[in-house]
């Protein structure tokens, strides 16, 4: 095997923290290289500098045995290393062909862009990839698993020797993620090599063959992945032994009533005919597919969307709930799965947020906000919640990725609610914030509190849940106790099968279309 | 060990005193106003303290509401034309309509709301960008003065009308006391105020303040008609000292007036600013121009300076911001 990188003794400083300490890695042509850790291991920081994004202050970059300076990412790109960010970078105005060949586009004699040249040369290359799209067609008018995957293979346009993925299965659905999974095998059988950036732990296990794990800027050690099991990568990522990340149940007593109830609900194209119960103390799980209408209908309970058709009870009695003050009013909590954009206010302090939906509480009777009962609720839960930050004037969007999501939490928490509708509980969260999340959670049950837990990680499901329920079409296709769950059966209700197909699954169809 | 962290503490305080932009503002309003007192004879005089704030008064009255809507988010450029539509609006009630003077101002107030509720419409329920509606109530408002008055101004209002315009108060005209007395009290409702508190987290994130139980259209809604009901009210009082509704009055007025509230730290992007810094950047403008003019500075300066000005705050911020960003 050749070595195709080589980076040495990396160490990289920014004001007041050491992000990378003089990490080394190797990489083999043809491998698939997982990085993992928590938020602020310094995996990100190490991407960008071999994606030239950064400079470091020590260390060299050796790439097929040559010593490579990369000033910029154009100067990775020309060496052959190409990184795919998080964030989109896709213009949404701009046709998919612009996008992909953004500054490389053909040109004529007078720097003229030749656009037939350019739609045939994109047709080609989606045609590479079994890619079904009209190159013509601006990118905002694709879904976000569609954008997902032109980024990446906008990277690969470039035909890199190196090519770095971080998280690229954030906003993927699970047909998508096969497919992106698919053509990196293929990539990697034609010599390309691959550093693969994730949370989910279950993807190193599904496609890489080798994992790094840095903590706290440091190069902690290198596991091949068959050789390595899940708690010895988690217990290596946070430092500590963790033996039991979801916590341990309490039983639900037979007493447990079934005190909210929803029944009927429909919301045109979005989902339909929806009824369910929920115990006090039950943690129930809704599984499905990326647009099964499983947020729409947490967000309709929740009053954030009307619905055409539906109750709701609660305690026994029927409430209205036309819009989400009259859920809050209830004690009706809805965690929304984009903390950016929709729950938290990003440039506002941790003070402000974590009294949002409850200001009222904070009001004396003349309107006023009560500043010293807000100081003294914020700082008991910043202690609660163990969220790190500096004091509760620090604005929320300082805080790395798990206290964020803590912030959240601890905001909806504020409103001492009966019922917990909570949406992909940990996407981008690392795993030490995680277990502090599912422990506030249990707590929560404990109590009595009914939580409604939307989420489309499965290990996170089986592990908490002590029911699932699985939609699929905006329908209610399957229901799930908790001797019944297993990946393979939530998975064929996911997509529509009912049980006897399992046996026979069909392939994954394309995903353009 | 407990002095330690007491004083650590009050470094702390201090510290975050005097990265506000109040702050600093008020620290180069002083500095500016010494060299000036020893520079020229007339500024520290009371008649040119009472002509520098009655020449702000109509900025710094548009400013608090101005600085409201940023605040959630919004804009409203069309504040100009509803100062001058409620001052020839008042006038025509007062000389053709012959109405009593509180009926007419009533008259007036109204006309102003309307436009601030009809901006407020646009914008939340139909969700029209803020510029496009304000910048289209802008020409509009401005046009349907000039078919009302016939492109004519209103002259010789009544005394009992002119009064609050041109009376005084213990020496001091009334627009000063109408302007002080609404940034008091505007300052203290957006710091304490429940109700007003909630623009902050419309502008921070408008989506998430819908899901925290806001009701957003309602706030956004009462905001427009609040700068829309200052900017009448700074109408009232100009047309009543010129004694005159003018169709003119008022043009330019929403541009100096976001000027004052962005060097008073608001920010087009919302969820920032305070009552008090858009005051104190209508005052420092107020105070420039009045130097400037002591200084027999050619009036054309004003502009440039004042231009450079917004620029220099808008760079220290963003300067600011990214140091703090770097330094975590």
């Amino acid at each position: 095997m050749t070595v195709v990188l080589r980076a040495e003794n990396i160490t990289k400083r920014f004001p007041g923290v050491l992000a990378v300490n003089h990490v080394n890695i190797e990489l083999e042509q043809g491998e698939i290289l997982a990085l993992v850790g928590e938020n602020g291991a310094g995996k990100s920081t190490l991407m960008q500098i071999l994606g030239g994004a950064l400079r470091p202050d020590e260390g060299q970059i050796f790439l097929e045995g040559k010593l490579v300076t990369l000033n910029s990412p154009e100067d990775a790109i020309r060496a052959g290393i190409s990184m795919v960010f998080q964030e989109l970078s896709m213009v949404g105005s701009l046709s998919v062909a612009e996008n992909i060949f953004a500054n490389r586009q053909p040109t004529g004699r007078f720097n003229n862009v030749r656009w037939r040249d350019l739609y045939n040369e994109t047709e080609t290359f989606l045609n590479r990839f079994e890619l079904d799209l009209d190159p013509r067609k601006p990118v905002k008018q694709l879904s976000m698993g569609q954008q997902q995957i032109l980024e990446i293979l906008k990277a690969i346009s470039t035909n890199p020797k190196v090519l770095i993925l971080d998280e690229p299965t954030s906003s993927l659905a699970e047909k998508e993620i096969q497919y992106l999974f698919e053509n990196i095998r293929r990539l990697q059988s034609g010599g390309m090599s691959f550093i693969y950036i994730t949370h989910k732990l279950s993807e190193v296990f599904q496609i890489t063959s080798r994992v790094v794990v840095l903590r706290d800027g440091n190069f902690i050690g290198s596991k091949v992945v068959s050789e390595v099991t899940e708690n010895e990568l988690v217990s290596m990522m946070v430092g500590r032994q963790i033996t039991n990340l979801y916590g341990a149940r309490d039983e639900l007593t037979e007493s447990s009533e079934a005190y909210f109830r929803v029944e009927g609900f429909s919301r045109k194209k979005e989902f339909e005919n929806i009824s369910f119960s929920l115990k006090r103390g039950e943690i129930l799980g809704f599984a499905g597919l990326v647009g099964a209408g499983r947020t729409e209908l947490g967000r309709a309970i929740f009053g954030a969307d009307r619905i055409d058709t539906g109750r709701i009870y609660l305690n026994g009695k029927e409430i209205s709930i036309a819009k989400p003050d009259d859920a809050i009013q209830k004690r009706i909590a809805y965690l929304t799965e984009d903390r950016k954009a929709l729950g938290l206010f990003l440039s506002m302090p941790v003070r402000e947020n974590l009294i949002a939906p409850s200001l009222q509480a904070f009001t004396s009777p003349g309107g006023f906000m009560q500043s010293h009962k807000i100081d003294a609720f914020t700082n008991s839960k910043v202690d609660e919640y163990a969220i790190v930050t500096p004091s509760i004037y620090k604005k929320v969007l300082n805080l790395s990725g798990g206290n964020q999501q803590k912030c959240l939490v601890a905001m909806w928490m504020g409103i001492q609610p009966e019922v917990i509708i909570f949406d992909e509980p940990t996407r981008g969260v690392d795993v030490g914030a995680r277990a502090d999340i599912y422990r506030k959670l249990r707590e929560f049950a404990a109590a009595g509190t009914g939580v409604i837990m939307i989420s489309s990680d499965l290990p996170e499901l089986i592990g908490m849940c002590d029911r699932i329920i699985v939609m699929h079409h905006g329908r209610i296709t399957g229901e799930l106790e908790r001797d019944e769950f297993s990946e393979e059966r939530i998975l064929s209700f996911a997509a529509g099968l009912n049980d006897k197909e399992i046996l026979n699954p069909p392939g994954y169809q394309d995903i353009a279309g | 060990m407990e002095t330690g962290t007491f004083t650590q503490a009050l470094g702390t305080r201090i510290k975050t005193i005097v990265a506000v932009r109040e702050f600093s503002l008020v620290a180069v309003l002083v500095i500016f106003g010494i060299i000036m007192t020893i520079v020229s004879p007339v500024f520290l005089t009371w008649p040119n303290l009472e002509a520098i704030l009655l020449g702000l008064s109509v900025e710094g009255t548009i400013a608090i509401g101005m600085v409201i809507l940023l605040i959630s988010g919004g804009l409203d450029l069309s504040v100009g034309s509803t100062l001058a539509f409620t001052g020839v609006f008042t006038g025509l009630a007062l000389m053709s309509l012959r109405l009593p003077s509180p009926i007419a101002i009533l008259f007036g107030l109204l006309a102003a709301l309307t436009v601030g509720f009809v901006n407020g419409i646009l914008v939340s329920k139909l969700k029209i960008n803020p510029f496009i509606t304000t910048l289209g109530m802008l020409s509009t408002v401005r046009g349907l003065l000039l078919v009302l008055a016939r492109g004519r101004a209103v002259l010789n209002l009544p005394e009992s009308f002119t009064v609050i315009g041109q009376g005084r108060l213990f020496g001091v005209q009334y627009p000063i006391y109408v302007m002080l007395v609404a940034v008091i009290i505007a300052d203290l409702l957006m710091r304490n105020s429940r109700y007003f508190r909630q623009s902050y987290y419309i502008g921070a994130n408008e989506r998430a303040a819908r899901l925290s139980g806001i009701n957003v259209d309602l706030v956004k809604i009462l905001n427009y008609c609040l700068v829309a009901v200052l900017a009448g009210v700074a109408g009232l009082l100009i047309t009543a000292r010129f004694g005159s509704s003018s169709v003119t009055v008022g043009s330019g007025v929403e541009l100096r007036v976001l000027t004052a509230c962005i060097i008073g730290g608001a920010s087009l992007n919302g969820g920032e600013g305070t009552v008090f810094g858009a005051f104190l950047g209508a005052l420092f403008m107020g105070v420039l121009a009045n130097s400037l003019n002591l200084l027999g500075v050619d009036v054309y300066w004003q502009n440039l300076f004042t231009g450079l000005i917004l620029i220099i705050a808008v760079v220290v911020d963003v300067i600011n911001e990214r140091r703090k960003s770097s330094q975590k």
